[in-house]
């Protein structure tokens, strides 16, 4: 009787995430799917926002969040996979024992602080060296680089030691040097854990907020170069929220739907990839 | 855990709604009342004062809707908001800010305009450095945008190339390590790591906000949705008091005062 | 004529490039710690610690953020873990496998990945306005309960799994019921696991600013209340550093910020490395 009452109990606990979600998914689309509409797909997907003057497109911010979600992963893939591999394959026990946690560790490193450095040193360093504002493509790519770079180290880390031992022997044993096996055999058998750390490294990088907010200039225009200020979805909405009211709230809850939308799709992915292994 | 538990009860049980003044919205009214909360809560330490920022529309509808007691706002109402009684505290002007460097120090009305809007580029245009200028604005719904495009724009639509931050504050710390920098902050938040430029040779210094000469002004108000009593009265009769008005004029503000005595 | 390079140089060239970027990378991580330190240890002082916020940050010290770090982080565990916990529970002790498993690790899933500007926004239209919160302790902490129910869940559903079968059948076969067992055997064995997952997900919630900056709001004062609004250090140090405020001040309360982060997420390391020490 106990048991019973208890494992009910437990059961309706348990839906306690997956009625967040839903709870979530309801406000959000509630608040800004109607505003789509009433917009209309066409207008929508625009590039004039205005919104306290009836205008509600939102394809900068779209593809400026591409834009930076791209430039980091190019920062973050290479730098990313490097370390994995270097800490999996090519580095002593203690070295693995000291360095993987610590790269854990500073995935905790609130966000602000990686928007404060980007402040104080990586914006100067651009508008003194390459010209432009500083706040640029250039400097969001690459704080949100470093930022997605213990996602993507820590699960293709451990996706390469998931990889049985016998097929490192094996390829030894064919006269392979270590590079050879890593490079034909282990990135391949480790392929969809690599997979899964970049997809949701991605999603870190597309829905960071508040560094990005800092660095990017903000500005509407679509960049022309990588020295040019972008908007992203993320900061249009944590920019203007407070002062939003009526229709210009809607848009912004509309782009939340957006990026929800394309959040949502990324996590099925990398679940997806990592659930056939 | 059991421990933690009881925490949380004892801090649930001295929670209470009531024994505070709320207060939110203008984030350029915000640092003003701030500090004046300052000096109220040292003169009154039983009442609590919580200052949000948020924004003019956001204070409005939560004086509105009851979220908050008192709201700031830094320009006039609108139609369908002129259900809440407002009170001018103090007069504020909106100070074109550039790089403590750079050698422009006045500029006309519609070479502002021109900055803004895109069509001048370079500060050599306008006699400066051979240089690429780089315009920072505020963003959509902001009080203070809306003021200077009210009154400094005109019809000329803001470019959507302009640097884009969400605060006085922002916009002042970029200006003030941006040498390309151009941006626009109220008056009484300009300090010395940036310089303002003259209008059609008119700085914005407090004497010109008072004569009236420097024409870019707008109000600072509170709101309320009714009569204010209790604390929210003590608070804005302080506001209004000699020492209340002193603080906003040491930073820069015309206090209502002085504007009500002509 | 084609220039070949042979296995071995490959090697060594990958070898070298690859020490290179592992050296860059963790060189680029310790120095962003290493200068906002630098900058910000000769502002802790006991005062900036124990004294009020005064002149919008500019002068005075962090102590009403510390408290206010310290409530909502505290309200967002005290929910967070009994949901977290009881799901792991039900996960590990109830399902095996079906439908409702893959429902319940969806949720978490997805919740994970979930940035925390939508919960800012969710929190904002759920908590402040819908059941009018306003911007508040309670509202905050509501919102990140939610953000770090995945984390909690996860990790206690690890600790839950590794706990030995034979002890469950030994309590069994002592005559404890199953309720008894996960309260008497299983739950106890695997509390450093628990724990782990619980700090992190403080670690979390001390770090996050675009999902309290909506919900709890940005008021400087002490908090009297569950019901006032409060400024997390992160929210405070977000509004110093961007908007100029005060250079030293921010630094001193981002370094802060980064010692309690490191020292959460160095014993939440420390813990699980115990546990996993003793049953795997």
């Amino acid at each position: 009787m106990k048991d019973k009452i208890a494992e009910n109990i437990l059961l309706l606990i348990a839906f306690s995430a997956i009625l967040s979600l839903l709870l979530i998914t309801f406000f959000i689309f509630q608040q800004g799917i109607p505003l789509i509409f009433k917009t209309g797909l066409h207008n929508f997907f625009s590039i004039s926002w205005s919104p306290t003057k009836g205008g509600f497109g939102i394809l900068s911010m779209i593809i400026g969040s591409l834009m930076v979600t791209a430039g980091a992963l190019v920062v973050g893939i290479p730098f990313g996979l490097a370390c994995a591999v270097f800490l999996a394959e090519f580095s002593s026990p203690t070295i693995q024992k000291t360095l993987k946690p610590i790269i854990e560790l500073l995935a905790g490193i609130p966000s602000v602080v990686y928007g404060f450095i980007g402040i104080v040193i990586l914006v100067p360093f651009i508008r003194e060296t390459f010209g432009g504002p500083g706040f640029s493509v250039l400097a969001a790519s690459i704080i949100l680089g470093i930022m997605i770079l213990p996602t993507i180290v820590s699960i293709s880390y451990d996706s390469l030691l998931a990889v049985p031992n016998t097929y490192r022997e094996g390829s030894y044993a064919l006269g392979a040097t270590k590079w050879q096996t890593v490079r034909m055999l282990l990135l391949h058998a480790a392929r969809s854990g690599i997979v899964a750390g970049i997809i949701l490294g991605m999603g870190r990088a597309i829905g960071e907020t508040m560094a990005v907010i800092m660095i990017a200039g903000n500005a509407l225009k679509i960049p022309g170069s990588l020295l040019d200020s972008v908007r992203t979805l993320t900061s249009t909405i944590a920019l203007e929220l407070g002062y939003a009211a009526g229709d210009h709230r809607a848009a912004l809850f509309a782009c939340g739907s957006i990026l929800f939308i394309i959040i949502i799709i990324l996590n099925i992915v990398a679940i997806r990839v990592t659930g056939r292994k | 855990m059991r421990r933690f538990a009881l925490l949380l009860l004892i801090l649930l049980s001295c929670s209470q709604r009531r024994g505070g003044i709320i207060i939110a919205g203008s984030t350029s009214v915000q640092p003003f009342i701030e500090k004046i909360a300052e000096h109220f809560m040292e003169k009154y330490p039983e009442i609590k004062i919580n200052v949000q920022s948020g924004g003019s529309t956001a204070g409005i509808q939560a004086t509105f809707n009851r979220t908050c007691n008192i709201g700031m706002s830094s320009r006039d109402l609108k139609m369908d908001e002129q259900a809440l009684q407002t009170v001018l505290i103090a007069v504020d002007g909106i100070a074109v800010i550039v790089h403590t460097e750079n050698p422009i120090t006045n500029l006309g009305l519609e070479q502002v305009r021109g900055i803004f809007s895109g069509k001048i580029t370079n500060w050599k245009e306008l006699g400066g450095n051979e240089d690429v200028i780089i315009p920072v604005t505020r963003e959509e719904g902001s009080g203070t945008r809306a003021s200077f495009e009210k009154m400094i724009m005109g019809e000329v639509a803001i470019s959507d190339a302009c640097l884009v931050q969400d605060s006085n504050g922002a916009v002042r710390e970029i200006i003030a390590t941006t040498p390309q920098g151009i941006g626009y902050i109220s008056v009484g938040l300009v300090d010395n790591r940036e310089q303002t430029v003259a209008i059609n040779g008119v700085k914005p210094t407090l004497a010109h906000l008072v004569t009236g000469q420097y024409r870019f002004t707008r109000p600072f108000l509170l709101l309320f949705l009714e009569e204010p009593q209790g604390d929210a009265k003590k608070f804005l009769d302080f506001v209004l008091s000699e020492e209340g008005q002193n603080i906003l004029k040491s930073d820069g503000l015309i206090p209502a005062r002085e504007i009500n005595v002509d | 004529m084609t220039f070949r390079i042979g296995p071995r140089t490959s090697q060594i060239i990958a070898y070298i490039l690859l020490l290179v970027m592992t050296s860059i990378t963790v060189i680029v991580l310790f120095f962003i710690i290493v200068y906002i330190f630098n900058h910000g240890i000769g502002q802790l002082s006991l005062e900036f610690l124990t004294d009020r916020t005064r002149e919008m940050g500019k002068e005075g010290g962090i102590f009403p953020s510390i408290i206010g770090t310290l409530l909502v982080t505290m309200f967002a565990i005290a929910v967070a873990t009994p949901l977290g916990v009881g799901s792991a529970v039900y996960l590990v002790e109830y399902t095996r496998g079906g439908l409702i498993r893959r429902i319940i690790s969806f949720g978490a899933d997805c919740l994970a990945g979930v940035p925390s500007i939508i919960f800012g926004l969710f929190g904002f239209i759920f908590f402040v306005i819908k059941l009018n919160l306003g911007w508040s302790i309670i509202s905050g902490g509501l919102t990140l309960a939610v953000m770090i129910l995945p984390t909690v869940i996860r990790t206690a559903e690890e600790a839950i799994k590794a706990v030995p079968h034979t002890y469950r059948e030994i309590s069994y076969s002592l005559g404890g019921g199953k309720l008894d067992t996960i309260v008497k055997v299983v739950l106890p064995t695997s509390l450093p696991g628990i724990l782990t997952g619980i700090i992190l997900g403080i670690g979390r919630a001390v770090g996050e600013t675009a999902a309290v900056i909506f919900t709890a709001g940005s008021a400087l004062g002490i908090p009297t209340s569950l019901f006032s609004s409060t400024r997390t250090l992160a929210v405070h140090f977000y509004i110093l550093a961007r908007e100029g405020i005060s250079m030293p001040k921010a630094y001193g309360t981002a370094t802060v910020l980064i010692i309690i982060i490191l020292a959460v997420n160095f014993i939440a390391y420390r813990l699980m490395h115990r546990f996993i020490a003793r049953y795997y």
